[in-house]
């Protein structure tokens, strides 16, 4: 738990800032957020006014509505707000993710939000910052995991796609973020052919093209005729289509799920999908230890997935002071098939 | 061995008999015949023999790591398979990429080495190393530079088991389509064990058979379906015609067992192709007693002599996994087998004549045996009582009857059947009686593993006692359907009062009717009785845990016979 002076304090509406007036990343609605990225677990409806990051302004709008009070910040940029020093650090985990910092009163916080440390042409790489207590993210918070790079993952999805000439490929992958990032990683292996795109992904195509992101042509599945011939044809979709009416249209198709989750057998096997493609758009293990090492944290915070097992291997084996953040934290995201399953909770 | 890892994770993410079947295909096709029948092998689970244990190999894995055991424990509670959690950490361990290891990264890795060699000389060589240090240097050579899957694969093979979701069906089937030879016969060339050589492979396939001569040789097993009598008239199913046209028996609580008698030997099978002579000496003997060319299809079981009913199943349990019985035990359970098929006789196959024959000629057999085996009551060789109906409407107060005469249900057989292999509907059904049921409390639940790995799906039930607390009494894991599983994983999560480990209490609100096959008194269990087969039959949401059953009325359904 968090000591009852220190600069962030955990609220019923989420982790809260006295100094600054502020609720990072709030739960309910609350006067001002200062919002890490445009995930839906991370954003919610409802605020009275929303800090952000300019390059997340264009998905946020389109998710919690075009007219909401959002002021939008540069990487890097120091702001005063009430009493605090807020700056907002690139994340790598999306298009416009940022870590939070705050500090007041002689000390410093750095709030992680979602973040990665794997190249990932869709959006800023994850910029290291230092500060006293860190609260770092552990979705994928256990050893077993650990990424192999972007491009080699976008390889083999293209070798799988490339195979099946004469079925329909369909690749599930969260909406945003995940979605974009495959695309940006085809078009780094050159492929220019159209990639068809169920609707939830269609509609959160515009801001990356408009932040100059790389993509290969894409068009809306629905925009095709009923009787469009599909089969060779590359299809990104949401988790939630699978098994839906929306997949009635293709006649065979052949089906895969990328997620950090498909690193795991029983995961795999689980879901249904013909193929699991691991990438995930959270810190492995290893760059979880290397963000907390760098951090330079004397104190460390651990919220999502494995926060239990982080924090005890990061004090007994690191020697560095650290526990996991109870309250709506210990929901255990990602650590169930229903929150894994849903689209936008996590990008995992 | 990388054409087998890949083969095993083919077969894994492919779905349906088709596409498996045609992956197999592909891979025998193209696989030398040496490898092809260390995958055989494999693929049919005969080679789950442990080299090296999980926890040695975990060892191996840590061993100069920063990761300590808890966190082991952490990760295989996550993944839920423990040669697939070395594996994932190996390649974390390892990626340090230093020198820290005897084995310079630059080494070839193994993964090229054809599966035989993996098979028959790597495997087993690091296995067998002369010290403790020599052999994590080998395991970890094995390790050198293999890619996820084919660690995943390599530890299976070390640790003995591997089971992959293919069938033997499946394989039969894929081997049937790569050689013309039928299925039924190659699953008889298949039985009593294959021996990985390339010799053996090409003789499984080939169009003429050479292994008839194999006295040990069992047929393949014919398999009943259950009776299901609310969905209607199934194809070929009883209750329409004549009952003069099936033969009804008693189906006993033991194991399906085919005892042989050629060329002046003597074989007891098990369903699971196990070979029981040294569990059963008492039924070898007898069996000398046949005449060569004989092979009887049965039901092994426990049954005192002079005793109207056998003996539970617990005692049965008792003789099973034994290289050796002692005098002792043979008199406190004492084997019979209940003959109730004949598939060979004077060394003819008699597999294709009708059911009524068969048995006409397996009467005959067993009145000629010498008085010692066949006595009806004592014998150990006896014939299975053939029960009569005048008409279908006698069929249900016959199987009420059941549980009275120590049986599991009826077994209704098509007079004119041949002896098939395998599972084939239409011709032999099982009638079980109803299972017992109770409803009882969810008190703990753990994670599953392999497709349920990170969900709680092993549940541990209870039922209340005299005063007033729950004390546990059955654990059950199937039953429920995926969304169910889903709800109640949710529900877990948020309803954990306690953890244990792995383990998590749980508040004690939910109540489920389990149904189970036998209950038993026991000294092992807290509650003092076992249960067989538990699962679960329903989620009783509508029911408040106070009116979950008792433990008197579980006692009361161990009824007199307890």
């Amino acid at each position: 738990m968090l000591p009852t002076d220190a600069l962030l304090q955990l609220t019923p509406q989420g982790l809260y800032c006295e100094a600054a007036g502020a609720w990072i990343d709030p739960w309910r609605p609350v006067p001002r957020a200062l919002i890490t990225h445009a995930h839906a677990d991370h954003a919610r409806p409802g605020c009275g006014e929303y800090w952000a990051t300019a390059s997340s302004e264009g998905i946020l709008r389109k998710r919690l509505g075009a007219g909401i009070k959002l002021i939008p910040v540069d990487y890097g940029a120091l702001h005063r707000i009430g009493e605090a020093r807020v700056s907002f650090h690139s994340a790598g985990h999306v298009l416009g993710s940022a870590q939070i910092r705050l500090e007041a009163g002689g000390e410093s916080w750095l709030v992680s939000g979602d973040y990665k440390r794997d190249a990932d042409p869709s959006c800023a790489p994850f910029e290291p910052v230092q500060a006293d207590v860190f609260i770092t993210e552990a979705t994928f918070g256990w050893p077993i995991y650990r990424w192999r790079p972007g491009i080699a993952v976008a390889r083999e999805i293209v070798q799988w796609w490339q195979n099946a000439p004469e079925r329909a490929s369909i690749l599930f992958c969260y909406a945003f973020g995940k979605a974009q990032r495959v695309l940006a990683e085809l078009a780094c292996l050159g492929i220019s052919d159209e990639i068809l795109l169920h609707g939830a992904v269609e509609a959160l195509m515009a801001p990356y093209r408009e932040a100059g992101v790389q993509l290969p042509p894409t068009r809306a599945v629905s925009s095709l005729e009923r009787k469009a011939d599909l089969s060779g044809r590359l299809v990104l979709a949401p988790p939630a289509a699978h098994r839906s009416v929306w997949m009635k249209r293709f006649k065979t198709p052949q089906t895969a799920f990328v997620s950090g989750w498909m690193a795991v057998r029983g995961a795999r096997r689980r879901r249904g999908y013909e193929r699991g493609f691991v990438l995930s758009d959270h810190a492995d293990w290893d760059g979880l230890l290397s963000s907390v090492r760098e951090s330079g944290a004397r104190q460390v915070y651990v919220t999502h997935g494995n926060s239990d097992g982080l924090a005890r291997y990061l004090h007994e084996v690191e020697g560095i002071a650290a526990e996991p953040l109870g309250g709506a934290f210990a929901a255990e995201r990602g650590d169930n098939e229903a929150a894994a399953n849903n689209d936008a909770p996590d990008g995992a | 061995m990388q054409t087998f890892a890949e083969l095993i994770e083919r077969l894994d993410v492919s779905r349906g008999t088709h596409a498996k079947v045609s992956t197999l295909v592909e891979f025998f096709n193209q696989c030398p015949p040496h490898d092809a029948a260390w995958a055989l092998q494999v693929l049919l689970g005969g080679s789950r023999r442990r080299l090296i244990t999980g926890r040695r190999l975990r060892q191996i894995c840590l061993e100069h790591s920063p990761l300590p055991d808890w966190l082991f424990d952490d990760c295989y509670s996550h993944v839920g398979d423990s040669a697939e959690t070395i594996a994932l950490l190996w390649q974390q361990v390892s990626a340090g990429g230093d020198d820290r290891w005897d084995n310079a990264s630059t080494a070839e890795p193994l993964s090229s080495q054809p599966l035989h060699y993996w098979m028959e000389v790597l495997l087993p060589q690091a296995a067998s190393a002369p010290d403790p240090e020599q052999q994590a240097a080998a395991v970890r050579r094995l390790w050198q530079g293999l890619s996820a899957q084919q660690l995943l694969v390599a530890n299976k093979l070390l640790t003995g088991g591997l089971r992959i979701g293919v069938a033997k069906g499946l394989v039969v089937k894929a081997l049937a389509q790569l050689s013309g030879v039928e299925d039924a016969v190659l699953q008889h060339r298949l039985m009593g064990g294959f021996s990985p050589t390339a010799q053996a492979w090409e003789t499984l396939l080939a169009p003429t058979d050479a292994l008839a001569a194999v006295p040990s040789r069992p047929y393949p097993f014919f398999l009943a379906s259950p009776l299901e009598l609310n969905a209607g008239t199934a194809e070929g199913a009883p209750l329409s015609g004549p009952t003069e046209h099936w033969l009804i028996e008693w189906k006993w609580d033991g194991i399906r067992g085919q005892l042989i008698r050629r060329q002046g030997q003597s074989f007891l099978w098990s369903r699971g192709e196990e070979l029981l002579n040294d569990a059963f000496p008492e039924l070898i003997d007898a069996a000398t007693t046949l005449d060569d060319g004989t092979v009887l299809d049965g039901e092994v079981i426990v049954w005192h002599p002079g005793s109207a009913r056998p003996a539970s199943f617990a005692e049965l349990q008792r003789r099973l996994g034994r290289k050796s019985t002692g005098r002792k035990l043979l008199a406190e359970c004492p084997a019979a087998f209940v003959a109730y098929d004949l598939l060979e006789w004077e060394g003819d196959d008699w597999r294709p004549r009708p059911l009524s024959q068969r048995r006409t000629a397996l009467e005959t057999l067993i009145q000629q045996l010498p008085v010692a085996t066949q006595t009806p009551a004592a014998g150990l060789l006896r014939l299975s009582e053939q029960l009569t109906l005048a008409h279908w409407e006698e069929l249900e107060p016959l199987r009420q009857q059941a549980t009275d005469t120590g049986a599991e249900g009826l077994m209704l057989k098509a007079m004119g059947s041949p002896y098939l292999a395998g599972r084939k509907r239409g011709h032999w059904w099982k009638h079980k009686r109803d299972p017992y049921s109770l409803d009882a409390v969810l008190l703990y639940a753990q994670a599953g593993s392999g497709r349920r790995a990170n969900l709680f799906t092993d549940y541990t039930f209870g039922l209340w006692d005299g005063s007033g607390q729950l004390v546990s009494f059955a654990k059950a894991y199937s039953g429920l359907d995926d969304g169910e599983i889903t709800a109640l994983d949710r529900w877990i999560r948020s309803h954990t009062t306690e953890r244990f480990g792995p383990v998590r209490a749980v508040e004690p609100l939910q109540v489920f009717e389990l149904a189970f096959e036998g209950i038993q008194r026991s000294t092992r269990h807290k509650s003092g009785i076992a249960v067989r087969f538990p699962r679960i039959s329903r989620w009783r949401r509508d029911k408040p845990a106070a009116e979950a059953d008792s433990l008197t009325s579980a006692l009361a359904l161990l009824g007199p016979i307890a």
